[in-house]
């Protein structure tokens, strides 16, 4: 199951060591970095850096690999959105037309329009490591510890981590609705019609939502009945106080993603143009 | 005299969406260091008794309060949940439900995190309360993994930490196995020894709770406190009987045996009963109730043979199960909790798939038929009413499965009117189904099962968190399907549901079945009964106390005296 595939993998690394914080707040500079610039020069760099990183988490490429077939997915879909809709935005970008093969109209193969597309095939590589290492690298206990950091408010924190650690029990109730309800004729297969099919399905939300409600009601119970929200701060039995290897972390992030923006800017265009 | 620690006076209580309080005029003095069991039966307004001692009533649960409830001298209105919450620890019924952090240390540590405590005093803190539940060996232990007792320990010892005066259990003992609630108890009792803490439990499992001592006993009963006394006092009354809560079996014994009961025979302790004068009176009454030899029963109907089954390869949950149920039986299924005992019936129904043996019915191999298949001979009810109910109205929530089944209208109606009457439902049947108690809902559900007509009805947990009167009912109702044909197969942790109802039980232990017998002889078996997490029935100890023969005939003779007794009242 996908939950399972995005959940927590423990291992002793040097990226396990660093705190659910600083992890963050490295992927949400990371990623910026990798959004803002188009200048292939810096992505191959990073990329490469991805890959670096990723090797010294001695987390396997297949215990992530499901999830990232399914992204690769949606960057061919991605792809090809891009050159139907817009085939000369290479074009128009680097201001050359260097013509591959022609097919119809507008619609020809140009090195620019290649390496734009290039260009943005590598951004995703150079996100998705990072993106799936914070997730597999973070233990879910100190998910919401880090959030706070950061300064998300510890009511928004704490929900989204109980959200989070809820979709397996969730996942159960549905099973044990889905088959009881299986079990008195009702058909979720194929061979029902889809309007049926869309009906029948209420007939498993709704107890699923109704039992979701009962569950919630007693979180909520003990929550309170334990303190929660008394205080406008609280501290975290789990969160990681920051090492000299954080401070390390963080400040090499802050560099690569100035010398990222100080490069990509200083002449005015976000793109590395070997055309001309 | 000690000082009060709880005072109501003159309280009062109504919930904002109802008419009638649920609460009236309750006055209760608990004292510094009492241990207090609460019981009563369902809708009796125990568990709102409770909500407004850790004051979720009225922060919560808002509602009309009169009168007044003092904690420590304080008005508990002008307080606030967390100040209340700071001198009563709440343990709620759910054991799963309640959990918030993952790790067991996380758990416990979560009001010290509210109350903004370093990290590292945390860490010393958690590790005294660890200490002190015998848990220190799974500080890092995911809370899924534990057993059922130990989610108790850790759920209490997340209310231990905050150093609370006043322990409060909600139900500690439901979905608990017999053995696991025992060991529950004897925890309960030595940390509010240790602690000199008070307790208060809230509790309908009379007998189990009487396992350790308690200072005294509240009978409530539609809102009001109708017994206040300690538990000789009240054993020696018919005040339980009246309020429907079940007796402790050896004293229900002791009155059919026409003994008089005074409270200074040390009713509430078996060990310390006693029995002198009742001695000749039980000998007597055993020998003059007779017990009918039941027919015996059919072919089989269903069979199992050699199932093995893991959800995760290399793990298995079930392991060569056999057995085999003749047609008209009513048989039960019990083990410790997380033995199998679902799975069990999950493979049964198709639910999953086994990884080898057979499952036949009639003598035809039907493991490989589909869910749909098996439910025209198999019907399931499952434990939680609220996971089955999809439809509004109790007729349409009834006819849903023959409406999936394409039934012509008037058949339909006509099966559904016969089975709502079998089962007590028919004047309710255009009532929606929000407006029916627990009890009432699980009848609905069993009643959408029946209206399809099944050969063998599996049931989970059918009387878990009923009181006497609705257990009865639902049993009564059971009996009765039975003897029209019906097989039944109950999985449950209620020892008496075991020997009173069924005459036959499949013990299963660590996925293997480890007794097929009858249910007197397992209740009476030392070794099943330890490895199983199942508890002895103290009738048979009241028995060898009172040098009666056969021990193991008095058990049974008592049950079939005590069926026939209660159908007087019903």
């Amino acid at each position: 199951m996908a939950v399972e595939m995005l959940s927590y993998i423990k291992r002793t690394s040097p990226v396990h060591e660093l705190s659910g914080a600083t992890k963050l707040i490295l992927f949400i500079m990371w990623s910026s970095a990798a959004m803002l610039t188009y200048d292939t020069r810096i992505l191959l760099f990073l990329f490469i850096m991805s890959i670096a990183i990723f090797m010294v988490s001695k987390i396997h490429f297949r215990e992530i690999s499901f999830v990232l077939y399914f992204i690769l997915f949606f960057l061919l879909l991605n792809n090809m959105a891009i050159y139907i809709f817009s085939p000369q935005e290479g074009v128009r970008i680097y201001g050359t037309s260097h013509v591959l093969v022609d097919i119809a109209g507008r619609y020809n193969v140009t090195m620019e329009q290649l390496f734009y597309q290039f260009n943005i095939t590598i951004k995703y590589f150079v996100v998705i490591p990072a993106a799936l290492l914070f997730i597999v690298t973070t233990h879910p206990s100190e998910f919401a510890a880090s959030l706070n950091r950061i300064g998300v408010p510890y009511k928004i924190a704490y929900a989204v981590s109980i959200a989070l650690r809820y979709i397996p029990d969730i996942q159960r109730d549905f099973r044990n609705i889905a088959q009881s309800q299986q079990a008195r004729g009702i058909d979720l297969s194929k061979k029902e019609k889809l309007f049926k099919r869309v009906k029948n399905t209420a007939s498993i939300i709704i107890p699923l939502i109704l039992s979701s409600l009962d569950r919630i009601e007693v979180i909520t119970n003990a929550m309170e009945l334990r303190g929660f929200g008394k205080n406008r701060k609280r501290t975290w039995y789990s969160g990681k106080s920051f090492k000299r290897a954080d401070y390390f972390m963080l400040v090499l992030g802050a560099c690569i993603l100035g010398a990222t923006l100080l490069i990509t800017f200083h002449d005015g265009n976000r793109f590395y143009n070997p055309f001309v | 005299m000690k000082n009060a620690i709880i005072h109501f006076e003159h309280f009062t209580f109504k919930y904002r969406s109802q008419t009638e309080p649920t609460l009236h005029d309750i006055n209760l003095t608990i004292h510094e260091g009492e241990k207090v069991l609460i019981v009563g039966p369902s809708g009796s307004g125990k568990s709102t008794l409770a909500h407004c001692i850790n004051g979720l009533i009225p922060f919560s649960y808002s509602g009309e309060i009169h009168g007044s409830l003092k904690i420590k001298e304080k008005e508990t209105k002008e307080l606030d949940l967390f100040s209340i919450s700071k001198m009563v620890g709440t343990v709620l019924q759910d054991p799963d439900g309640q959990f918030i952090g993952l790790s067991v240390a996380e758990d416990i540590a979560f009001a010290l995190e509210n109350d903004c405590i370093k990290q590292e005093q945390m860490k010393e803190q958690v590790m005294d309360v660890l200490k002190l539940i015998d848990m220190e060996n799974y500080l890092e232990a995911s809370i899924h993994e534990l057993s059922g007792g130990q989610k108790q320990r850790v759920a209490l010892g997340g209310v231990m930490v905050d150093q609370v005066e006043i322990l409060l259990f909600d139900e500690p003992l439901a979905n608990l196995d017999p053995a696991t609630g025992k060991q529950a108890i004897e925890l309960i009792d030595r940390i509010q020894k240790e602690t000199s803490t008070t307790a208060i439990i809230v509790e309908h499992r009379l007998e189990d709770v009487l396992h350790r001592n308690v200072d005294r006993i509240i009978v409530m009963n539609e809102g009001r406190i109708v017994s206040d006394s300690t538990p000789d006092e009240l054993l020696a009354s018919n005040i339980l009987g009246e309020n429907h809560i079940r007796e402790p079996l050896y004293v229900k014994a002791l009155k059919y045996a026409g003994c008089t009961i005074t409270h200074n025979m040390h009713t509430a302790n078996l060990d310390q009963l006693d029995i002198s004068s009742c001695k000749e009176q039980l000998q007597k009454w055993f020998e003059n109730t007779q017990l009918q030899n039941s027919q015996d029963k059919e072919a089989p109907i269903l069979e199992v043979e050699n199932l093995t089954f893991g959800y995760h390869t290399g793990k298995k949950t079930l392991q060569n199960i056999s057995f085999s149920i003749k047609k008209g039986e009513m048989v039960s299924i019990v083990g410790k909790n997380g033995a199998g005992k679902s799975t069990l019936s999950k493979l049964i129904c198709g639910f999953e798939k086994v990884r080898s043996g057979r499952i036949l019915y009639n003598g035809k191999d039907i493991t490989n038929d589909s869910i749909r298949e098996r439910s025209q001979i198999i019907g399931m009810v499952i434990q939680n009413p609220n996971q089955m109910i999809s439809k509004h109205m109790i007729f349409d929530e009834v006819a849903m499965g023959l409406v999936m089944r394409g039934v012509p209208e008037e058949e339909l109606r006509e099966r559904v009117d016969k089975t709502l009457k079998v089962c007590g439902l028919y004047p309710y049947r255009n009532w929606p189904i929000s407006a029916l108690s627990f009890g009432q809902k699980k009848r609905v559900t069993i009643a959408s099962i029946l209206v399809l007509n099944p050969e063998v009805l599996i049931l989970d947990e059918p009387t878990a968190g009923q009181d006497l009167r609705s257990y009865t009912d639902i049993m009564e109702f059971l009996m009765e399907l039975n003897r029209s044909g019906v097989t039944i197969l109950m999985i449950t942790h209620d020892m008496h549901l075991m020997l009173e109802y069924t005459p036959r039980a499949l013990v299963i232990a660590d996925g293997r079945l480890i007794a097929d017998d009858s249910a007197a002889h397992v209740l009476t078996n030392q070794a099943i009964i330890e490895k199983a997490n199942l508890k002895e029935t103290s009738l048979y100890d009241l028995a060898v106390r009172a040098d009666i023969p056969d021990p193991l005939e008095f058990v049974a003779r008592f049950i079939a005296y005590d069926k026939e007794a209660r159908k007087i009242w019903q």
